[in-house]
């Protein structure tokens, strides 16, 4: 029996910190005893290009190197992007959209143009007030959390310690701490 | 088996360069810029660290960088550089001087395209291009690989009866940018597996004066090159040695082939690095749906293991080559080798060539479906190379 792998894209512009995040909720399944990939696809470096991210998470040793192509899930981090047709290339009838917006869920399903399970999350807003940056990162890992179950709040928030804890003062890492929670606590999806 | 006690989602560089603090070799140089990998940039902080006694020397370029390695072995140090594509080539001259003043360095390579027009991404050319330098190739599919290859690569090349130098072949931003998950094992453990460093004629042991690279015309240039080739026999044998001891430490098991439910196989594909994980996926999915298909992965092949091969491959039906890089106007560099070394096999199978993924061209598990099918159908021909994701 082949494995089965869960798999997530991001979709971001460069600079946004996606490659970052992606890294972070693979460290977060690794955590819970998940065996993990995160990469992104390297185009020619521009800050604000749009750029990808992948993760595979599983309970066996993952195996295959190519790129992930039918996603589980979908984590769009700018919601200008929404509209360019790569961010529903390969997508399932049960692939869920977990987008960074303040705007409301049937304009972001209008826009995509899918009929399936969509979730919204304004988590600049929320890294804003909580961290004072605008940068997405641990709220939309509180929401992956969340909508999906792939890892657990308790797994991020103790990969956030330990990768904050060494960089950052305790401020700063409660902040992002709290920026989590809020993403779990209020992402909002359809059905 | 060994416990795992420290596992991490680390990428193949962050691997491979933790693999060299445990290591901690007396010298490694490296050029600091673009094309260079993660490798020495992890490696440089943890000497900025104190983490290790090494002594780092940035240099001008990558030719100097093999220079400086080529210097520092002679001498009697422990010496290791990382390289990629055209930082390869650019060592290229001292590439072959390295194996033929029998130095054994530790070189990890990123295998990347080499550019015209530019690309910097995954393919074999680079290593291909010095797949006769004399340097023993180890080829990992994943980080994890990559971090076990390299210590054991250390132990290969410092054997007394090889001493030459190894390349650890990982594939460039798959699995040297990717994050995987890596156990590591522990300080003391590496430290003890690694030994202390083989030293064979240091110029620095003053009272037994030697030369390195003097004037060797056709008076005795020949008999030094035929020293290579007897060197280079010795290699598997030493690389069994040297696997079973640290599956002791490990619980990680190596050998000249990676077999991948080739017992009952009917078709078996070959495929060097990251690749060869997408095809054991796709054997997995062939294999439920009634398929008798198999893979093999030469962890070396440099030395080619030609005999292992002609064992396994003798009386199948067909054998699928895959390969990272083109030969213009020849066979691709391990199909060739593959099919001269069935040459003399009783029971020949049919075989058939595949270049895919030149300059980072994902190859997905649809593609290789493809090539099987090609051979499951009889679709297979010995004087044919063909392509996989490549628009026509």
């Amino acid at each position: 029996m082949p494995a089965k792998y869960f798999e997530i894209r991001w979709h971001a512009r460069a600079g946004q910190g996606a490659k970052s995040a992606s890294q972070m909720l693979a460290e977060a399944a690794l955590e819970m005893g998940k065996y993990v990939q995160s990469f992104p696809e390297y185009g020619a470096e521009r800050t604000g290009a749009p750029m990808k991210a992948f993760n595979r998470i599983a309970e066996e040793p993952i195996l295959v190197h190519s790129s992930v192509e039918t996603p589980d899930v979908v984590v769009i981090i700018d919601d200008t992007m929404l509209g360019n047709p790569d961010l529903v290339a390969g997508v399932k009838e049960d692939t869920i959209f977990i987008v960074n917006t303040t705007r409301d869920i049937d304009y972001v399903r209008e826009k995509l143009g899918v009929k399936g399970k969509v979730c919204i999350i304004p988590a600049t807003d929320i890294a804003l007030e909580e961290i004072k940056r605008g940068i997405p990162n641990t709220v939309m890992l509180g929401s992956i959390a969340k909508v999906t179950g792939v890892i657990t709040l308790e797994s991020a928030e103790k990969r956030i310690r330990k990768t904050f804890e060494k960089k950052f003062s305790e401020e700063v890492v409660e902040a992002n701490v709290r920026a989590l929670r809020r993403g779990f606590e209020e992402v909002k999806c359809n059905g | 088996m060994p416990e795992v006690k420290n596992r991490q989602a680390v990428t193949g560089a962050q691997a491979i360069a933790n693999a060299m603090r445990q290591i901690n070799p007396d010298v490694v140089a490296a050029y600091p810029i673009t094309p260079q990998t993660p490798v020495v940039e992890y490696f440089a902080q943890y000497v900025a660290d104190g983490a290790v006694d090494t002594e780092m020397i940035p240099v001008e370029s990558e030719h100097s960088a093999m220079s400086a390695v080529v210097g520092a072995a002679a001498a009697g140090a422990r010496a290791m550089t990382a390289t990629a594509a055209n930082g390869l080539a650019l060592m290229h001259e001292i590439v072959y001087i390295a194996a033929s003043s029998r130095l054994p360095i530790v070189m990890p390579v990123a295998n990347r395209a080499l550019s015209g027009p530019i690309n910097i991404h995954c393919d074999h050319s680079d290593a291909m291009a010095e797949r006769d330098s004399g340097w023993i190739q180890l080829w990992a599919e994943n980080a994890q690989e990559a971090y076990d290859l390299t210590l054991i690569a250390v132990r290969l090349g410092e054997h007394e009866d090889v001493r030459l130098p190894v390349m650890v072949n990982f594939d460039g931003f798959i699995i040297s940018h990717g994050v995987e998950v890596v156990d590591f094992l522990d300080d003391e453990v590496v430290k003890k597996f690694v030994g202390e460093p083989k030293v064979k004629y240091p110029l620095l042991d003053v009272n037994n004066p030697v030369t390195y690279g003097p004037l060797d015309l056709y008076d005795y240039y020949f008999e030094h090159k035929r020293q290579q080739i007897e060197a280079m026999k010795h290699v598997k044998r030493v690389f069994k040695e040297i696997a079973e001891e640290f599956e002791k430490i490990s619980g990680r098991k190596y050998d000249i082939l990676d077999k991948y439910k080739v017992d009952d196989a009917e078709y078996i594909m070959i495929a060097l690095g990251s690749t060869a994980g997408t095809v054991k996926y796709t054997v997995d999915l062939l294999r439920e749906q009634g398929h008798k298909v198999g893979l093999v992965k030469p962890w070396i092949f440099r030395p080619f293991p030609k005999k292992e091969l002609q064992e396994l491959l003798n009386g199948r039906k067909a054998v699928i080559v895959l390969d990272r890089s083109a030969s213009f106007g020849a066979e691709a560099p391990v199909y060739e080798a593959v099919k001269s070394a069935l040459y003399e096999v009783s029971d020949r199978p049919k075989l058939g060539s595949y270049v895919y993924g030149l300059g980072g061209r994902d190859i997905k598990v649809d593609h290789i479906k493809q090539a099987f099918e090609e051979a499951f159908s009889g679709n297979i021909n010995t004087d044919e190379e063909r392509y996989l994701g490549l628009r026509e």
